[in-house]
């Protein structure tokens, strides 16, 4: 039987405010434990939580962003259960009204085709704190530096038909997420993690199979071996004549396994309900309005601005969009008047090569976008060639200098000169009498030969098409 | 002597230097040594501190720097937090609990100068009509120790009745300021829902509790609602709005005040006594120049039964932080984490208590939300437009806090349901956020009768000054139990 698979996305996504969602202790990762908690955080008696206007202004951020649409009456509603990590005893989080409502957001697929994904909504809630469980005298530990993060929880509908669209979703709310300066989509930190719920059902059938949660997954790749590997076990389940059961599991991505953690009947009733503490979040239009104009031009425009205005193909306009800092790199690099295209072969070819090589991303890179850019100049005025470019290009990535000063010190200049190209022909000429014969004889193929050498004594230097000319000329 | 002075009298003395603060705070202390074994109305008395702050304000007072609160000793209610000093809001779950913070409401009578004497003793986590809920014991009402001082804030009441205080904080959930004002003859006031800053009050349920002051007077209650109200930055529900001079149009006359009499206040369930003291106030009113108007308010009979799964609901929420993990009462040896929350919480709080997380808990699952949680919201609303209504005709609601007056310690405790109908005629108040007052009007078989009144959103300028006037009519405020005389 052909199978296909579905899936949704829940994405937790951490906004990048300077303070947490209910109370003024800061948010910046990696403090020792539970010096970042405040009595708000720490759930003590009689605290009370307010809202950070930050974290509503990000989350309408998003729902413009999405197309979304913005809920101008959103509730905070109470998770109640309980965990050590979870103060309260309850996550404040958002339920029957929350901040975004329907929205959806196009990927493109493998084939170049675009699918539009839907967004069911994203809501604003808590982040908890977390259990550290290294020995504390065969107790755990609680740190609460986390508790209060604010979360925005991207919920998608169940669009999605591979691990590979699922990652290109999940890859495209990333991007957009740190294009609009909402978070800094760090994974590793757990600023950006997903939950993935996936089910099976023969090919053709309407109804969805039933759906096995995996939870909270915090890289690109995790999440398709994960889905994959769930996928199998589903089908391979249903296809030995069992049932898949509604239950929430885990990736492990050492054992590359997943397993249930809690089925259906075992998980909690929350007994969400209004949060009496806060006051609905309202706002009007001209509220709605005032963030629109903050909204920088967004991936998809960009790509096509790129695409119509620069001459750009799809396929570079969409690696150079990818995030906005390249893009903003790029847009610098030909404000300087240099052509379009060579930058974008540049970009993405040996800059983004060794970037990538030294595990570096685009901001860290030791080429400005002006010294990059003058590089390219030279190239275009024949300075010197696309080859030599490469050494001038390593000159200015271990700090010689930029395009210019490299070019001087290592007398790179591109030779132009006719008459100095013609001694070097006629020097390598007068060495290789026994090629000479050869090539007349009608040996066509020594023709390259000749081109080597001639570069080879210019050091690289000699304007490769003079060459060319000039040596099919002398050789005749 | 000071303690049969109301606070506006001994801020008077203090102020012309016929007493300083330490000597008041001194006599008051020993007012407590002398009485308060037998009333058990406090739970913890700050006596060093009180001494040294008295001391302190007496200096401040001496360099021109005074306000009217300035030196005036002063208790709260156990439900507030006090930085450094024992928290524990009647439970067993908080008795080791050090507050690391003060609760904004104490902050500002701080900054008022006022001296705290200690922290009163209370139903626990404010759940009881009687203090008998109180895991530090029963409260006695100090005009018949017999009696229950009423709740939750009975301490608050029983100490300043037995002028243990000149007067103290109480909090009001569904009556816990007003019917115990009531049981014990002196003056409570509810507030205003977000008149008051709840910031480190103990929350019980959320949307309906609210800070006030218990006093011998309303002119006492102005005097500290001026210090204890305001908007708060740190609580979202706290109303951002002006407050204005509570004590400056406490001498208007009441002339063609309209005064509404809810026909559902004066039906079956009351007691002939305090029926009887109730209208004797009325008539009063009606002889300084009031008019009064027959109402109704027809949802009356459903503020009961709204209010115990409203209050349930947001408690079994907010009480869910005490789980020994980080504070408060923790078990012996737990085995994991299941035994260690069942047995913290098992052990560290009360009957009543676990009855109403329970009932709360019932409430918001699955399946039982709509039918109880949604239900009880919509009839909430009814119950708040009801008073709309009435507003648009009366000035002022009265009727009687309480259906009669101070009952027997024991008497209703194993009967929650009786239990909860003392507070039948001050918990749609609360439902609809209203500021109502309890004022002494008379006494029924030698216990003090409390006389309701109700007024507008944030219209507590008018409830004083209606409460005032009376006051300045008759001295049934101005009682005090022989025995503490």
């Amino acid at each position: 039987m052909e199978w296909e698979t579905v899936i949704g996305l829940e994405i937790h996504t951490q906004l990048r405010t300077k303070s947490k969602i209910f109370s003024s202790a800061s948010t910046a990762f990696g403090a020792e434990p539970n010096t970042q908690a405040c009595a708000v955080d720490l759930g003590l008696p009689g605290v009370l939580p307010v809202v950070n206007a930050e974290a509503i202004r990000m989350a309408t951020k998003f729902g413009l962003a999405t197309g979304s649409a913005i809920c101008k009456h959103s509730v905070f509603a109470r998770k109640n259960y309980f965990y050590p990590d979870s103060p309260k005893g309850y996550q404040i989080s958002q339920m029957d009204l929350p901040i975004v409502g329907e929205g959806s957001i196009d990927i493109e697929l493998e084939d170049g085709t675009k699918k539009t994904i839907g967004i069911t909504r994203a809501h604003l809630e808590e982040d908890a704190g977390k259990s550290l469980h290294e020995d504390y005298q065969g107790m755990t530990g609680i740190d609460l530096n986390r508790a209060g993060t604010p979360l925005l929880e991207i919920v998608s509908e169940p669009d999605m038909r591979s691990a590979k669209e699922a990652v290109a979703y999940m890859k495209k709310i990333h991007s957009l997420v740190q294009y609009i300066e909402i978070s800094d989509g760090n994974m590793a930190e757990g600023s950006f993690r997903c939950d993935a719920n996936v089910s099976v059902r023969p090919k053709g059938q309407k109804e969805f199979g039933t759906r096995a949660e995996l939870k909270n997954i915090n890289s690109f790749r995790f999440v398709e071996r994960a889905i994959n590997l769930e996928v199998e076990r589903q089908i391979d389940l249903i296809e030995d004549g069992g049932e898949v059961v509604q239950e929430t599991r885990l990736y492990d991505a050492d054992k590359h396994e997943t397993r249930s953690m809690r089925s259906k009947e075992e998980a909690n009733d929350y007994r969400y309900f209004p949060d009496p503490d806060l006051l609905p979040v309202v706002f009007d239009d001209a509220y709605i309005e005032e963030i629109r104009k903050t909204l920088p031009e967004l991936p998809d425009e960009k790509t096509a601005r790129f695409v119509n205005d620069l001459g750009l193909s799809e396929y570079d306009a969409g690696i150079l969009t990818t995030s906005r800092e390249l893009a903003d790199f790029f847009e610098t690099v030909i404000s300087e008047s240099v052509d379009a295209k060579l930058a974008a072969n540049w970009m993405i070819g040996d800059v983004s090569a060794r970037l990538n090589k030294e595990d570096l991303s685009i901001t860290d890179c030791p080429v400005s976008a002006t010294h990059l850019a003058g590089m390219l100049k030279r190239i275009e005025d024949n300075t010197i060639s696309g080859k030599i470019a490469k050494d001038v290009f390593n000159g200015m990535w271990n700090g010689e200098g930029d395009a210019d000063t490299v070019i001087d010190k290592k007398g790179l200049k591109q030779i132009t000169d006719d008459s100095a190209i013609e001694a070097i022909i006629d020097e390598v000429i007068a060495n290789s009498p026994n090629q000479l014969e050869q090539y007349r004889s009608g040996k066509d193929k020594l023709f390259g030969y000749f081109v080597g050498q001639v570069m080879k004594a210019s050091q690289g230097k000699a304007n490769p098409a003079q060459v060319n000319q000039m040596l099919k000329d002398k050789l005749s | 002597m000071y303690h049969t002075k109301t606070l506006s009298e001994l801020s008077a003395m203090l102020e012309a230097g016929e007493v300083t603060s330490v000597q008041l705070t001194e006599h008051f202390l020993q007012r407590i040594r002398d009485f308060d074994s037998e009333l058990n109305s406090f739970i913890t008395v700050t006596a060093e501190q009180a001494l040294s702050d008295a001391a302190k304000a007496d200096e401040i007072r001496k360099a021109g720097n005074a306000g009217p609160l300035t030196g005036i000793p002063f208790a709260h209610k156990d439900i507030f937090c006090t930085k450094g000093i024992k928290t524990t809001c009647g439970s067993k779950m908080l008795d080791n609990f050090e507050s690391p913070y003060n609760a904004t409401v104490v902050e500002k009578l701080n900054q008022a100068g006022i001296i705290m004497l200690g922290k009163t003793n209370m139903d626990e986590f404010a759940m009881g009509s009687s203090n008998e809920t109180s895991y530090f014991g029963a409260v006695k009402n100090p005009w018949n120790t017999k009696a229950v001082p009423g709740g939750s804030s009975g301490g608050s009441a029983s100490s300043v009745a037995a002028r243990l205080t000149p007067a103290s904080t109480g909090t009001d959930t569904g009556g816990s300021i007003r019917q115990p004002a009531s049981l014990c003859g002196i003056t409570g006031l509810k507030p205003t829902y977000g008149r008051v800053s709840r910031y480190g009050m103990i929350a019980f349920a959320s949307s309906l509790d609210q800070a006030g002051p218990m006093a011998q007077s309303a002119e006492d209650c102005a005097l500290l609602l001026n210090a204890m109200s305001g908007f708060d930055p740190k609580d979202s529900t706290s109303m951002d709005k002006d407050v204005p001079d509570y004590t400056s149009d406490l001498n208007k006359p009441l002339d063609g005040l309209k005064i509404g009499l809810p026909k559902e206040y004066f039906g079956e369930g009351l007691s002939a006594g305090t029926d009887e003291t109730v209208q004797k106030a009325i008539e009063e009113y009606k002889s300084m120049g009031a008019e009064i108007i027959d109402i109704s308010l027809p949802n009356t009979h459903l503020a009961v039964p709204v209010y115990y799964v409203v209050a349930p609901a947001e408690c079994s929420s907010n009480l869910s932080r005490f789980d020994g993990v980080r504070f408060g009462h923790r078990c012996e040896e737990p085995k994991d984490l299941e035994d260690l929350y069942k047995r913290s919480r098992g052990e560290g709080f009360g009957e009543e208590v676990k009855r109403r997380i329970m009932v709360g808990t019932y409430a918001l699952s699955a399946g039982y939300y709509d039918a109880y949680y949604i239900k009880a919201q919509q009839l909430r609303r009814m119950i708040s437009d009801d008073f709309t209504k009435a507003f648009e005709k009366v000035d002022v609601i009265m009727g009687p806090a309480s259906p009669e007056t101070a009952f027997n310690i024991g008497e209703k405790s194993n009967d929650p349901i009786s239990m909860y109908l003392s507070d039948i005629y001050t918990i749609a108040v609360n439902l609809a956020g209203l500021p109502g007052i309890s004022v002494p009007a008379g006494f029924s078989e030698n216990m003090p009768v409390g006389l309701q009144i109700i007024a507008n959103h944030f219209d507590e300028g008018r409830l004083l000054n209606v409460a005032h006037q009376y006051q300045q009519k008759t001295d049934w405020h101005k009682q005090i139990p022989e025995q503490f005389k």
